[in-house]
């Protein structure tokens, strides 16, 4: 079988955002971690290797340091990796990233695509979607097991206030949700392994893309600016008996504060 | 130009989800003052009882499709027919909720009408010309993103909880336009073979306008009922830090937070939650927050409007009961 698995690069969940001068989000000193709902599609990825055989394919965007990443999904046990770094990704939209990704996976083969359910970065839930839209293909959002058949998925993933089993046809791309597995840590020996993996790096010529269908150029959606949220104030104290505290609080949430 | 403004329909159980009537509530706002159409899209099987509700929340009118393909959500067949309806009506602006439904349904739409998509929008400005400036949470709400496009239709995604409610008008009503459905068999591949939905007399956590949530300081699944016996008094949805999901307190679709559910209530109650970043993240936007917590150092303290430093276990239940009288 062979297994595509879609990762990208995000923030440390502890980093504190900052904008730069320009008005830009501050990447520097933050470090970067694999956006963590991609080590569950990373894992699930390597399970269906070892039930099936085949290959896991390992594929990035972004900045210089993606192969970190993409390095530390190798060591987890990943087969190969392809990266595309290209600065002129910068302010690309999922319009962009979509078709740009779908341009990678036309030169692999694949049976089944995994990526996250989300980026906890840019939030958007988007791209994955995309690309199963440009292969036309089926997806899944939001799995939470999965049980392959011959060319069959079965697939158990979330809807609103419940969830919902359903049958793919593969190849599909699924995106996965907590609870689908537990990420395994890369081993000392899986670490040593993964140096000698291949690592490939694809530019944007080697795909044919040309640098003007690419970031803001490219991109349907136009940035205007980014800012902070304002930033919350510690309000009121208060104290006394747990009795009085708690009578005070119900008066001042239904008088003062009037929200309920 | 007529129907410029869409607004994408979600019901379950015979019932529209709120999220769509805060749209269509939007939606009839921004109209008013352009004097543009709001158009209300209904799929399903069965739904005709609905369009009252759609009318009096203020749609113009209503765009019906019936067919039996479309009783369940299916990606497939919801996108087929909303891509025809979208060419042939060619609104400007289409709002969709960001739910499980709106996350799954929006971006599959967007690609195959070559568009670009807002996802998770909070804000929507209008200009002189169009609504075109958007914002949207990024980084779990550390940060703002503001888009605009040129292209249209504009789809987006909004956050549940982003616009307040109109006060519904009876003697409304709405155009019903039937559609005929016509499903490329293509769009019909992946079979459902099980719905299962938790029959639950609470709100939706990311609908909710007040949550109760704990922490690693309920120390049980049990003790979590001193929480429920609080939500239930005040109609409110239950919530979770991490570390209480992790310890196998409560299911992960309760968590919030920066890897679990982003919410924006009206009122958020934390009890026994330490307040830390990827907690904040999730609940940070809510309206007010309360904090009962038996450190006072506890770094929740640092952005709750209200903070009690205590024992959950005893303010809480002094809490449910004072509720109980003050609101019977
Ligand atoms: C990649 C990543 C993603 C994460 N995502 C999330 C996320 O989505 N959501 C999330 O919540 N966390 C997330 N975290 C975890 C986060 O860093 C914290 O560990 C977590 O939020 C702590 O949960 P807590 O406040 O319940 O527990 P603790 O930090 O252990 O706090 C417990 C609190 O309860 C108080 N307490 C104890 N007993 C009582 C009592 N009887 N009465 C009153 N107070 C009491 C204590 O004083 C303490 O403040 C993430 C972490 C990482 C690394
Ligand atoms: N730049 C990227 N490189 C590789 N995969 C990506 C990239 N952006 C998004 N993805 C994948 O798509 C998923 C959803 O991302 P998003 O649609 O941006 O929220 C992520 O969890 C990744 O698996």
């Amino acid at each position: 079988m062979n297994i595509v698995v879609w990762l990208r690069q995000t923030f440390d969940t502890e980093a504190k955002i900052v904008l730069d001068s320009e008005g830009k989000i501050d990447p520097s000193g933050v470090s970067l971690i694999i956006n963590p709902y991609d080590e569950f599609a990373i894992e699930e990825g390597i399970k269906l290797k070892e039930q099936f055989g085949g290959e896991v394919t390992v594929v990035a965007l972004g900045g210089s340091h993606v192969s970190e990443a993409l390095r530390c999904a190798l060591a987890m046990g990943a087969d190969k990796a392809v990266a595309l770094q290209e600065s002129a990704l910068e302010g690309s939209d999922e319009f962009v990233t979509a078709n740009v990704l779908a341009e990678v996976i036309k030169t692999l083969p694949y049976d089944i695509i995994l990526t996250g359910r989300v980026a906890i970065d840019e939030q958007s839930s988007q791209v994955a979607i995309r690309l199963a839209e440009i292969l036309g293909v089926d997806s899944v959002s939001s799995v939470l097991s999965l049980e392959i058949n011959e060319n069959v998925a079965i697939v158990t993933h979330d809807i609103d206030g419940g969830y919902e089993v359903i049958e793919v046809t593969l190849p599909a791309v699924l995106t996965a949700q907590k609870g689908l597995n537990e990420p395994r840590y890369p081993s000392v020996a899986g670490i040593m392994k993964a140096k000698k993996k291949e690592l490939k790096i694809l530019s944007l010529a080697d795909l044919g893309i040309s640098p003007a269908a690419i970031g803001q150029t490219g991109a349907k959606m136009k940035l205007a600016s980014f800012s902070l949220p304002p930033q919350r104030q510690a309000g009121r104290r208060i104290f006394g008996e747990p009795e009085q505290t708690a009578a005070e609080l119900v008066q001042v949430l239904l008088a003062e504060a009037k929200v309920i | 130009m007529a129907n410029d403004i869409f607004v994408i329909l979600e019901h379950t159980n015979g019932q529209l989800r709120k999220v769509s009537l805060e749209l269509l509530s939007e939606g009839r706002r921004l109209a008013d003052r352009t004097g543009e159409v709001v158009s209300a899209v209904l799929l399903g099987t069965g739904v005709g009882e609905l369009i009252p509700v759609v009318a009096a929340y203020g749609a113009d009118q209503v765009i019906l499709a019936e067919a039996p393909a479309l009783e369940n959500y299916s990606t497939g067949a919801y996108t087929s027919v909303l891509n025809k309806v979208i060419r042939e009506h060619q609104p400007k602006l289409v709002l969709l909720g960001h739910t499980v439904l709106g996350k799954d349904l929006a971006p599959r739409l967007a690609q195959r009408l070559g568009v670009g998509l807002v996802s998770d929008c909070v804000g929507m400005e209008q200009d002189d010309n169009y609504f075109v400036k958007f914002t949207r949470p990024i980084y779990a709400g550390k940060a703002f993103s503001h888009i605009h496009t040129e292209v249209t239709p504009i789809i987006t995604t909004i956050r549940p909880n982003t616009f307040t409610l109109a006060d519904p008008a009876q003697d409304r009503s709405a155009k019903v336009i039937e559609t005929a459905v016509n499903i490329d068999p293509a769009d019909l591949r992946a079979i459902i073979r099980e719905v299962v939905r938790a029959a639950s007399s609470r709100p939706e956590l990311t609908d909710a306008n007040i949550i109760v949530s704990a922490g690693r300081g309920i120390k049980s699944a049990e003790n979590f009922r001193v929480v429920d016996e609080l939500a239930d008094v005040l109609g409110a949805a239950v919530g979770a830090s991490r570390a209480a999901v992790d310890s196998g307190y409560r299911e992960y679709k309760y968590q919030v937070g920066q890897t679990g559910k982003t919410v924006s209530p009206t009122l958020y109650i934390a009890c026994g939650i330490s307040g830390a970043i990827q907690h904040l993240a999730g609940m940070g936007s809510s309206k007010v927050i309360v904090a009962i917590n038996k450190d006072p150092e506890a770094n929740i303290f640092a952005v709750a409007d209200y903070g009690i430093v205590g024992d959950l276990f005893e303010i809480v239940p002094l809490l449910t009961h004072e509720f109980k009288q003050r609101l019977a």
